[in-house]
């Protein structure tokens, strides 16, 4: 009997309803495809939308079955938001890349009071071992001409530690954002790509 | 060429390629991308329905006439289609059809996690899983070809890991063409006692037919690997016991009823241990059970919620090996991040009211029934589709109360809420029925429906005239009111429910993701003495800092519902503030 052993990889891309995730995992799968991996990617839509947690999984390797990673398993996690950042941190795997955007939104306990934002969120994910690069989107977004783009900056961040060349990512980018967004998504995607080759980020 | 789709876009692709021409079908999660993918396809009539039952009795229309036709819906949905289904198991069919029946395991976006699998058995019609997007699209193709062949309508039987899901899809295939002919069959069609006492007998022997026919059926298949445990398993099932157990024997089942009994049988006799994976009742360990073989698969696997992987390990794993899973618990509690109404979200002053009024509302499905929670707190019931009107009518004869309402959105009254209306009416009740029409299907992403006129494919046509129609029940009181207005709001809703007479309030204005006025954002001044009067409104742009009030003016959309309940007049635009003098 031969063990297959297995050569998947786990992207997991957390945060809150209309962040851009969805947009954001489109694009990363569709580089992942023309990079000629075999990809699954599971996402839940529905009550999620109106504000609520959203996570999306993106798988890749020679043969992808369950479309779900399991926990301590995620090679990357693609942080949004930074409360979902550390609801979501036991899924890393022991040495995983952790990105996260620097951005808070309260959910509704907060909003009301009844509940405190954690603070120092990247301590406490630090203190678990894990290697975190702490990313203001929002504002290199700005940077590149919307605040919109902080998903594509987030997925730059990511594109530079992967095996993929950063062409085939333009491709996917043009094809799955706005006509008119094009330019601004693309610096965007420059401005974290540039961010996390450096050396100082390789990890 | 391959292309990543998910298991809905899969559908859609699949019964386009099979030759599809009519699919209808009303939204729900998570099957509603399948009819908003399918509606590109020139060559297919794509429509919403007003319901499930409405759907599948068009879809029943088509086929008869001879084309191929497509019914989609949540499973709750079949519920509703229930009656017709039952009875066109049989008369079957002419042109192929087929029944997506998209079930929620672990209730994502559902009232309940029904395992519509016990539809097929109930209804003696076969049903196909697919366990990924390239399944999706032969099993399309094959349930059309079994739904002629046999003479039968087929589940096509999805869950939401399956429909929202992606994977890699083969798309390069041809559009079958097929003839439509209709022939007059009363003795097949019109099920009177007489015809249908021998359709009773033609069901009982197709099912034996298909019984045969799924142990040949190229999807039900066994993937030979260690012989120690042999699993049984369908749908996205499957995809999770290859990843856990990859080095096991699987038994793939892509029919699930009616069951192959020879091959689990052969099956189960070449390996040591057989046990079935599968997600919510045990349809499949039952039926194996029933044949009085040795199987396993409840005693270890939860009958409650989806399954994965690390379930799926942990359940068949010695105790000694559960604890080196366990991963290190923070020691702090997250808050959690329940969804909430939009800022700007119509439906919300008029929760508030109900609210603060201390009236029994009765609910229904919709955005609205997010203001079950804190702080609207405005919902003491949701229990399915329509049922906010009949909940109402039933508390009050058994209380006499005047002190309930019914509330439910424009989509639910079309969908199955007329109905209950007339039996207010008919019944001599004195609900107040609160209609919140906000011009969409809000909760499924913003599907039209009868009440904005406009079609799945684009048409425009005449809205239905929601008082019209509530004055037709008999209704002698039927308002039109802002939800903006909440002074207007207030009265309303009191002078509605002190009548003795059943009445309908429409509050009427548009889903602001379908129609966003154009209004400037506020802020709330050092006038607020933090009362928290506008807090409890639960607006995602206002919160709670150093005990005063703040908004957000990049999500404020300018509703103006919190200016309307602060009593120090200490909200106020945006842009009319002197920022700088500081306030």
């Amino acid at each position: 009997m031969i063990s297959v052993i297995s050569d998947v990889k786990n992207i997991l891309l957390v945060g809150v309803g209309g962040q851009g995730i969805v947009l954001a995992a489109d694009v990363l799968s569709q580089v992942l495809v023309s990079a000629e991996y075999d990809v699954k990617m599971s996402e839940i839509h529905g009550m999620s939308q109106r504000g609520g947690s959203v996570n999306t999984m993106v798988r890749f390797g020679s043969k992808v079955f369950s479309p779900l990673i399991d926990k301590a398993k995620a090679e990357y996690i693609l942080a949004f938001e930074q409360l979902e950042a550390l609801r979501w941190s036991d899924y890393l795997k022991p040495g995983g890349v952790f990105i996260m955007n620097t951005q808070k939104i309260e959910p509704l306990p907060v909003l009301l009071g009844k509940a405190r934002y954690p603070q120092n969120i990247d301590e406490l994910i630090r203190g678990k071992g894990i290697n975190l690069l702490a990313v203001d989107a929002d504002s290199l977004a700005e940077e590149a001409g919307s605040k919109k783009a902080a998903n594509i900056v987030l997925l730059g961040c990511l594109a530079a530690l992967m095996p993929i060349d950063r062409g085939v990512w333009y491709a996917a980018i043009e094809r799955r954002v706005p006509p008119k967004t094009v330019d601004i998504n693309k610096r965007a995607f420059d401005i974290g790509y540039d961010l996390t080759s450096k050396p100082a980020f390789i990890v | 060429m391959k292309v990543l789709l998910s298991g809905n876009e899969a559908i859609a692709h699949g019964a386009y390629v099979a030759g599809v021409t009519m699919a209808t079908g009303y939204p729900g999660t998570p099957s509603t991308e399948i009819l908003e993918t399918i509606v590109k396809y020139d060559e297919i009539e794509a429509a919403w329905a007003p319901n499930e039952k409405v759907a599948l009795e068009v879809a029943i229309g088509a086929s008869l006439a001879g084309s191929r036709a497509l019914v989609t819906m949540k499973h709750v949905g079949l519920n509703v289609a229930a009656d017709p289904l039952f009875t066109l198991a049989y008369t079957g069919v002419n042109g192929g059809l087929v029944i997506v029946s998209a079930d929620d395991p672990g209730m994502h976006s559902s009232q309940n996690e029904q395992d519509n699998r016990n539809y097929a058995k109930a209804a003696k019609i076969p049903m196909l899983e697919p366990s990924d997007s390239q399944d999706a699209v032969l099993l399309i193709d094959e349930a059309f070809n079994i739904s002629e062949i046999f003479d039968t309508p087929v589940i096509l039987r999805t869950t939401t890991r399956v429909n929202h899901s992606k994977s890699l899809v083969e798309v390069d295939v041809e559009r079958v063409r097929k003839e439509e002919t209709y022939e007059k069959n009363p003795q097949k069609y019109v099920m009177i006692p007489a015809h249908a006492k021998s359709r009773r007998e033609v069901v009982e022997n197709r099912l034996n037919a298909l019984s045969e026919f799924a142990e040949q059926f190229r999807g039900n298949r066994v993937e030979w690997g260690n012989r120690h445990i042999g699993f049984i398993t369908s749908g996205v099932s499957y995809q999770y016991v290859k990843e856990a157990f990859p080095d096991a024997s699987v038994l793939k089942l892509t029919m699930t009823y009616p069951l192959p009994r020879k091959l689990i049988t052969d099956f189960i006799e070449q390996v040591e241990q057989a046990i079935v994976v599968e997600e919510l009742d045990p349809f499949i360990e039952e039926q194996i059970k029933i044949w009085g073989l040795s199987v396993s698969g409840k005693r270890f696997i939860p009958a409650i919620g989806e399954l994965n992987p690390d379930i799926i390990r942990g359940s068949l794993a010695d105790k000694e090996d559960d604890a080196l899973e366990e991963s290190e618990a923070l020691d702090i509690e997250l808050p959690g991040r329940p969804p909430m109404l939009c800022p700007g979200c119509p439906h919300r002053g008029v929760l508030y009211t109900l609210n603060k009024l201390k009236l029994v509302v009765t609910g229904d499905i919709g955005c609205y029934t997010l203001g079950v929670l804190p702080p609207l707190e405005a919902m003491d019931t949701c229990i399915c589709m329509g049922a906010s009107i009949g909940n109402a009518t039933g508390f009050q004869k058994a209380t006499g109360r005047k002190d309930v309402v019914a509330v439910l959105g424009d989509s639910t009254f079309v969908h199955s809420g007329i109905t209950p209306l007339i039996d207010a009416v008919y019944n001599r009740g004195f609900t107040t029925v609160i209609i919140l029409d906000n011009r969409t299907t809000a909760m499924t992403g913003r599907q039209d429906h009868p009440g904005t006129g406009k079609t799945l494919k684009g048409y425009d046509g005449p809205p239905l005239d929601l008082e019209m129609i509530v004055r037709a029940t008999g209704i002698q009181s039927v308002k039109v009111i802002d939800p903006y207005d909440l002074k207007v709001v207030k009265e309303a809703i009191k002078e509605e429910t002190a009548k003795d007479e059943p009445s309908v309030i429409i509050f009427r204005r548009a889903c602001l993701l379908v129609e966003r006025p154009n209004t400037k954002p506020f802020m709330v001044t050092g006038a607020c003495n933090g009362c928290k009067a506008c807090v409890k409104l639960g607006c995602p742009a206002i919160s709670w800092k150093e005990k005063r009030a703040q908004i957000d003016p990049e999500i404020c959309s300018g509703c103006e519902v919190c200016v309307q309940v602060c009593k120090k007049d200490a909200v106020v635009e945006y842009a009319k503030v002197d920022r700088g003098a500081g306030i």
